[in-house]
């Protein structure tokens, strides 16, 4: 009897506990789980914005393997991201170590660093485009300044892509360097202590104990920026809408241009499948690397 | 003799290291910090720039004089008081909704009776904006509120509802259960626990969820560009459209793009502590 009583209590808190999650699971049915149920279906019709659809079966993916300017967006699109994850591990460490460091207004210089990942992308993006200006820019200025020749920045098929970068990178290394600023606040001081006592020198130090300590941080960090920087919209389309040509056409650009430039929306819902089975596969790859580098310590 | 002096030489040698450490510190924090302080110094000093310096060459970094004529010529010119409004009214339903269907989930969540739900939300932290924006975009066209500051909001919970349950699932994970279980056992029933002991105590991490939410609603361009009509558009869509109407005058479109960004970088201030504090880590953009 009293256990009876007992199960029951259990059984109408684990329902009470559904109210609680019950409007967020409706509003997520709808927003979310719907755009990609309805993403799959349209991806197997040939339908086009305002004309009539019809369910062509995987014919969509079968043209898209052999679509010569969708394949080459793939390699642009891991280009930029392998440079816009690279350099904001490499800068944000350096970054984290000092504000590791006590110095006077610290919290304000961090304030200042971090600004950039929470400025709006596409009023950075304007003001990036007139600083990339070839003539009258202020980069090539200062390249003139320090004695190399100007670039030609985002107007060029060359340099488009680490251009477009930079500007990533500029944004997105404060995400990073808070992350392994955590890491290393939360380091224990033992090791530091015995090593300076062993005679250890500062690169030492970070290259023995630090780094190792702080690699599953930094795993955290890869995964997320590699995420981040595959789907980049906002400051591609901004600065160069893909140009020049299809120069840095990525796969978002070259999508959200078949949705709504060429309204051929069934084709687009087979490039946005494909994108996320890209972006999974990548984020899942890191992720295993990440669980063999914690089994190998 | 020899002694005190070699005593007094490791004594400056000391001194001397601690101050090359000192200053390569400061040189370190410099190089730093000065990309994101140019950046923002440009857009500034391009706002307040005659047209005549803006385009000069060599560049004019400080403007002399200073002048407030492209900040009045864009709110004459378009109607950013509009567009203004238009986000805020974006923003602020969308952050409001995400905060009353996402506080109670992440709470459900945190306290382990929907982990399905936790994975879905991982998932749609990775999925591209496009993927909602298509269905989405169709969706509105068929029910014909495309267009429609409502049609952009509820867009806009794309973004806002997974930020506030991923921000609040650590709050609540971090927060000790044992008060909570003493109004459980004093008789208050789940409903009165939250409502009376988490949620106070978790009011300053709604807040911080509020605002990494708002924030980043308030950045958002794609959705925008794709639903807004023309007097529906949110700030970050009137700015592109300055740029691309006004090529060549660069003081209106910095003015424009300082107005837009102000906001975001002001609130960033209020969380800039708890976003440090690892709160932001995995969160941030949707």
């Amino acid at each position: 009897m009293a256990l009876a009583s007992h199960r029951k209590k259990g059984y109408s808190r684990q329902n009470a506990y559904l109210w609680f999650i019950a409007p967020a699971v409706l509003a997520i049915f709808a927003v979310i789980v719907f755009p990609w149920v309805y993403t799959l279906w349209m991806s197997l019709h040939d339908w086009q914005i305002g004309g009539k659809s019809e369910f062509v079966g995987i014919e969509n993916f079968v043209k898209l393997a052999t679509d010569a300017r969708f394949l080459s967006t793939i390699p642009r699109t891991l280009y930029f991201t392998l440079l816009s994850v690279l350099l904001p591990v490499v800068l944000g460490v350096f970054a984290a170590e000092v504000f590791h460091q006590k110095f006077p207004l610290r919290g304000l210089v961090r304030g200042i660093y971090i600004a950039p990942m929470m400025a709006t992308p596409v009023a950075i993006a304007l003001v990036f485009t007139m600083m990339f200006h070839p003539q009258l820019g202020v980069l090539n200025y200062f390249l003139t300044l320090v004695g190399i020749p100007k670039s030609l920045w985002v107007y060029s098929a060359d340099t488009v892509i680490p251009t477009l970068a930079l500007v990533e990178v500029w944004q997105w290394t404060p995400l990073v360097m808070l992350i392994v600023l955590g890491a290393l606040a939360s380091l224990p001081t033992e090791p530091y202590e015995s090593a300076l006592i062993d005679g250890a020198n500062q690169w030492q130090m970070f290259r023995y104990i630090t780094f190792p300590l702080i690699l599953p941080f930094l795993m955290i960090a890869v995964i997320i920026r590699t995420i981040d920087a595959l789907k980049s919209f906002d400051i591609i389309y901004v600065i160069s809408q893909g140009g020049p040509g299809t120069a840095s056409e990525t796969i978002n650009i070259f999508l959200y241009l078949q949705a709504f430039s060429f309204l051929r929306i069934g084709h687009a819902s087979a490039v946005v499948v494909v994108f996320f089975v890209i972006i999974l596969a990548l984020a899942i790859i890191l992720l295993v690397a990440r669980e063999r580098l914690r089994w190998n310590r | 003799m020899e002694s005190v002096n070699s005593a007094r030489q490791a004594e400056i040698s000391y001194r001397l290291k601690k101050w090359l450490g000192r200053i390569a510190l400061l040189f370190s924090v410099i190089l730093v910090v000065s990309p994101a302080i140019f950046v923002f110094f440009w857009m500034l000093s391009l706002s307040l720039k005659y047209e005549i310096d803006n385009i000069a060459y060599p560049p004019v970094f400080i403007p002399d004089p200073p002048t407030f004529d492209n900040y009045a010529k864009i709110f004459r010119e378009s109607n950013y008081v509009l567009y203004g409004y238009n986000s805020v009214i974006v923003s602020g339903a969308a952050t409001l909704i995400a905060l009353l269907v996402g506080v109670p989930a992440a709470y459900g969540i945190a306290k382990g009776k929907a982990q399905g739900l936790g994975m879905l939300i991982m998932v749609a932290r990775i999925t591209p904006g496009l993927s909602y924006l298509i269905p989405l975009f169709m969706l509105f066209r068929f029910i014909g509120i495309s267009g429609s500051l409502l049609a952009l909001t509820i867009s806009h919970l794309v973004i806002t509802i997974p930020m506030v349950v991923w921000v609040m699932i650590s709050f609540f994970e971090d927060m000790h259960p044992e008060l909570e279980e003493a109004a459980l056992v004093d008789g208050c029933n789940i409903w009165q626990a939250f409502y009376r002991v988490s949620m106070p105590i978790a009011r300053p991490g709604i807040a911080v969820a509020a605002i990494l939410a708002f924030i980043q609603s308030w950045n958002n361009f794609l959705f925008g560009v794709v639903i807004a009509g023309r007097e529906t558009r949110t700030l970050p869509v009137a700015v592109f459209n300055a740029m691309t109407f006004e090529q060549l005058s660069w003081g209106p479109v910095a003015a424009a793009a300082l107005v837009v960004t102000l906001p975001s970088l002001l609130l960033t201030i209020f969380v800039q502590r708890d976003i440090v504090t690892g709160l932001a880590a995995g969160s941030v953009k949707g």
